[in-house]
This record gives C-alpha cells, structure tokens and sequence, in this order.
C-alpha cells in the first residue's frame, strides 16, 4: 500500500491572504474608494509641497475671497478664502494630516487595547471576562460625542488628548469582535492541541488564536476608523478639538458658520473634504470585509 | 505496574443557573459525562475504549489527560499522580502524553505551516538546541509518517484529509512521548485511508514502543488493533476485558447489542441482530439503577432499582450486570 495520498493542486504562494487580496481588487467600486484614500493620505505627508499656500498666512484684503471660478475670485486661490484671508484649499490640505492622523492613532490604540481585552475576556472567561464585558457595557451606554465632549473638559483640548479621549470609548468595538471571535476559536481542536502540547496561555491567545481572528478585526478596525474621523470634525467644530490656527476640517465648518449665506464656500469645501474622506473608507472598508470576511458578504 | 492507572475519575459539568433560578431554588442540573471510571493500562498495550455517541469515550480521553479538569479522581502515570501536578509539572507531563484528534481539519492552526506545527512541541519543550536541529527533527518525524521534505513548507489547506491526519500524529509525536490517546484519529476519514492510517499508527507504536488508548466506535476497527476493550455506556464502563474474550464472548448485554450491529460477510452463522429501543438516555437525567436498564431487552425489576456492581467473568475479563450469573445471550436467544 502506498503511504502517500494524491497531492491538491496547490502552490506555497497560494495562501487565503492573496485570494481575498484578489477578490478585494475585482471590486472596482471599492478599489477606487481605496485610490480615493490612499489620495488623501498622499496629500496629507506632502501637504507642504502640494499646498499652494501657507495654511496660516492671513490676508485682509483677501478676506472672504470667492473661489476661482466665481466673480472676483483669483485661480491662485482655487477654493477662495476665509474670514482672515487664509487660502481654503491649503488649509484642507494640511486639515487632512489632523483627520487622519488622528483617525489612525484612535484606531490603532484603540485596536490594541481591544484585542488585548477580547482575547483576555474570551480566553481566559471568568470573572476576568465578566470585569471587561461590564466596563464594556457600561461605557457602550454612554453617548459617544457626550463621553468625548465630557472627558475633553477635563483634560483640557490639544491633539493627545483628542486621541485619548476617543480611543477611552472606541476600544470596546474591537474589544467586542476580538471576544466573540476568541469564544468560538478557543473551542476549536487546534487550540486543544495547543493546550494539549503544553502551550502557555499567551502562547495561544497570541500565536494561536489571535493570527486567525485577525481579518474580521482589521475590517472593523477600518470601517470605525471613518466614525473616529467623523467624532474629531465634531469635536473640533464644538471648538473642544485641535486649536487654532492649526487647520481642521471640522473647526474651518464652524468658522464659516457665522458667514454661511454670504460666503459658501468657507464651510461647504472642508465638509465636502470630510464627506468625500469618510466615504470612501466606508467603502472601501465594506469591499475590504465582503473580500476577507465572507460571513458577511450577501 | 501499570503505565496508567485511573481510579474513580469523574467529569461532571454543572449547568449555569440564573440569579432568579438560585434564589427560588431551582436544583443545580449536572452533566455526568464521566463517572467513576477505574481502568489500568499497561506498557505497550492498546486499550480500546467504545461506545456510542455521547457516551463520554472523548471526555474520558481528555479528562485523562488534564485537558478538561476532572471533578473527582485519579489519575497515576508511570508513579506519577498526573491530577495532583501543578503546572510547570503538567506541562513536563505533556511532553510524555500526547493526544491524536479526530478531525483533522479543526486540529491544525490555518495559520501556520507543517513545520511550524509539529515543530511546537519541540520550541515549548525545549528539545531542539538551533533551528537547524529543530527542522531536522521536525524533517525526519514527517519523512516517516508519510509526508515529503517539499511539504514542510505548506499550510494544512494544501493537504488532503489523510495528510492532515498525518501531520496531526507527526506533531503528537515529535516530542518523543510514550502515551497517546487516540480519539478516534480515523472516524473522519475515507475507509481507504483509514486502513493507512491504522497501518501507520500501528507500526509507529511498534517502533517507538508506545501505548495507546484508541477511541473509536467502531468495532471493527477496534477489534482490529485493540488488546483490551473497555465499552462504556453514558459515562460508564459497563465491560472491559481482552479483546478475544469480548468479541468471541461479550457478556453485558450492551456489547452484545454492539457485536450484533457489525456487518458480517458469512451468512451461515449469522448472529441474531439486537435492536435497542430508543436512544441513548440525557446524562442531564440519567436512569435510575442500571444506567442500560431503559434499553436492556433483559431488564428485571432489580436493574430499575439497584446499579450492577463489576464482576469478573473470565481472566481479566469485568462486567457490570445483575443477570451475569443466568448466563444470557442477546446474540443466540439462548443462554450460552
């Protein structure tokens, strides 16, 4: 008898990894959000070369300039100017750096806290999961912008604190996913075997389970990200954000509240910014999970 | 002395009741998945361990092997008592007990490739000094279970469910261990490649002079490659015995209505075919008196009331029956 069994057909470079990556680049809407977001995220590191103007140089007799194209607009300052005469369209530029830098620490911290929290509340169940899952219920009944506005009073506005005050909520959403994925993975036989072999407990939450929970976090991860852009235009808005003259989306709106039907465009372009931003990682972030996480696809 | 020795092992799993249900006293529900099992293996025996679905043959498994803690019991491996070993202790123990799983694609990691699989064992343990030797190790188990060198670097989903199955008893057995409980490591494969694997795991034990417990619930299989049998029903072993006597001479009534059930190629002596009623009682609720009693075709009023205490029948031949002693047989109507 032969001990050897027909082998499938397969290659080493065959992994899931490159079959979804696939899926995911035959998804044309989802790939053009994806361009759209990686634009944004090019103009954000070279904003001081793609802007035409410094974003904080004030020019009075600029002072509410129309857009290039509107009568008594300059095509040097394409998207007119604001109140103090700063170039609208350099201030989104470097506005991008705040959003998405601040959406992408909030979510990285955010996610790491997270799958600590899930992996310790699924693995290792107890009263250690029954601590977590309550903190994690008692801060998901708290309105969110609230929480934020709450905890910005106290510790005072600047860029750090932004992004603590909205990773001390945000980690729940990852804590969440990583604990019910860790529940249905720790019943599996391959962590037996783990256990079996006389593997340590963080040996199996980081080398066993986490490595196969990992895509549906990254896909949450990605769509909250775009929730986290939203939270800080509103946060900078209510004037609790980054502080002037530092360009952000969400406190150039405010700005041009006050002057909204005489000049337009001063809160129209940085909320368009934010619209066009936002989109496109939710969309891109819906084709990442249908490619990655089939579960969810229809 | 015995290699492995169990007293009295139980597993019970208690139900979750909610605060109301405490306070207004609703009694605590209680799974006996296993109960009081004594059994002894010696070195370099198989052990077959039978019995229907649910009747606790893989939490037994487990349950000798600390991967569920057992509720009450004893656990004795070659003088050590492995239930009493604190955790540095546990894990040395690991490395010299070893679990086969039944199904081969929940049992290995899709994340990580063969070589990373069975060479765990040696990375927890400590057994390989460089990576080098590590690989070498890891090469030289997998080269003998049947898989190629170009193979280390492939993830289980590129494997067939025969290989798999393959790199699960290469991984049980990189760390050179000298117990392996096989839960029923061929159940889920084609009846091909399950006389390979059988073949394998027979001359591997030959080679490294190991000792099995193989769970199965198929006689055949089991009458194939087995010692000593032990059937179990609902948590209880009801006969044990060396695997001539209980296949040529089964005396509790459950193992004849289990011998009845194998298919036979020789029509002259065909065997009376028992069929029980029913199906197998909820260990949440289980019988009173003997456990068999609701199924037994020969059930009197004692079996519904008092449990059959194990008798001996024949050399190292044990049975739990009250009506051993009218010598009745399911298989030929009559007694024997």
């Amino acid at each position: 008898m032969s001990l050897t069994e027909t082998t499938p057909q397969t290659h080493a470079a065959d992994s899931l990894f490159r079959r979804n990556l696939a899926m995911f680049a035959a998804n044309r809407l989802a790939m053009a959000s994806a361009v759209v977001v990686v634009l944004f995220v090019v103009m954000a590191i070279f904003a001081p070369w793609i802007a035409p103007h410094d974003p904080n140089e004030t020019d009075l007799f600029r002072r509410l300039q129309p857009p290039g194209w509107a009568p008594g607009g300059e095509w040097a300052y394409l998207l007119g100017c604001d109140a103090l005469g700063r170039d609208i369209l350099s201030r989104i530029i470097y506005g991008a750096r705040i959003s998405i830098f601040i959406g992408l620490a909030v979510i990285v911290v955010a996610t790491m806290i997270g799958i600590l929290a899930g992996l310790a509340s699924g693995y290792l169940r107890g009263w250690v999961d029954v601590v977590i899952s309550r903190i994690v219920d008692i801060l998901l009944g708290f309105p969110y912008l609230i929480f934020a506005i709450g905890l910005m009073a106290m510790m005072g506005p600047g860029l750090w604190n932004i992004i603590l005050a909205l990773a001390y909520k945000e980690w729940v959403i990852p804590a969440r996913v990583v604990r019910g994925e860790t529940l249905a993975t720790r019943e599996l036989e391959y962590v037996e075997a783990a256990r079996a072999l006389g593997a340590s407990r963080w040996h199996i939450m980081l080398r066993e389970i986490l490595p196969n929970i990992l895509s549906p976090v990254i896909v949450v991860s990605t769509i909250r990200m775009a929730h986290v852009i939203i939270l800080e235009a509103s946060l900078s808005f209510l004037g609790l954000g980054v502080q002037p003259p530092t360009a952000s989306w969400g406190s150039m709106v405010a700005d041009g509240r006050a002057f909204i039907l005489e000049a337009w465009w001063v809160s129209t372009f940085p909320g368009l910014a934010i619209l066009l931003l936002v989109l496109a990682i939710n969309v891109a972030s819906q084709g990442l999970r249908d490619a990655f996480d089939p579960r969810f696809a229809e | 002395m015995s290699l492995l020795t169990v007293e009295n092992l139980s597993k019970h799993y208690e139900g979750r009741r909610s605060l109301v249900e405490r306070l207004t006293g609703v009694p605590q529900t209680v799974v006996r998945a296993v109960n009081g099992i004594d059994l002894t293996v010696e070195k370099g025996e198989i052990l077959g361990l039978i019995g229907e679905s649910g009747c606790g043959k893989s939490t037994l498994g487990r349950a000798i092997l600390r991967l569920h803690e057992p509720t009450t019991g004893k656990v004795t491996f070659d003088g050590t008592d492995v239930t009493a070993l604190d955790a540095a202790g546990l894990k040395a123990m690991r490395r010299r007990m070893q679990i086969i799983f039944q199904d081969p694609y929940a049992s290995l990691n899709p994340r990580r490739t063969v070589a990373q699989i069975v060479g765990l064992p040696l990375k927890l343990h400590g057994l390989a000094q460089t990576d080098d030797e590590a690989r070498a190790i890891v090469a030289r188990i997998c080269e003998r279970v049947g898989l190629k060198a170009n193979q280390l670097d492939r993830y289980p989903h590129q494997f067939s469910g025969g290989q798999r199955q393959r790199i699960g008893i290469a991984r049980a057995l990189v760390s050179n261990p000298e117990f392996i409980v096989c839960d029923e490591p061929v159940s889920a494969l084609d009846v091909s490649i399950q006389a390979q694997i059988i073949a394998l795991l027979l001359e591997l034990k030959r080679e490294m002079g190991l000792t099995y417990l193989f769970i199965s619930h198929d006689i055949s299989v089991i009458g194939y490659l087995a010692d000593r049998v032990a059937v179990m029903y609902l948590g209880e072993i009801v006969e044990m015995g060396p695997v001539e006597a209980i296949l040529a001479n089964p005396r509790h009534p459950y193992t004849q209505s289990l011998m009845s059930a194998v298919p036979e190629v020789d029509h002259a002596g065909r065997r009376a075919r028992v069929r029980l009623a029913g199906d197998l009682p909820s260990p949440l609720n289980p019988p009173a008196g003997c456990k068999f009693h609701t199924r037994c075709p020969l059930a009197v009023e004692a079996c519904r009331s008092r449990a059959p205490v194990t008798e001996t029948v024949g050399p190292g031949h044990s049975a739990a029956c009250h009506r051993l002693a009218e010598n009745l047989s399911l298989l030929e109507g009559t007694p024997a």
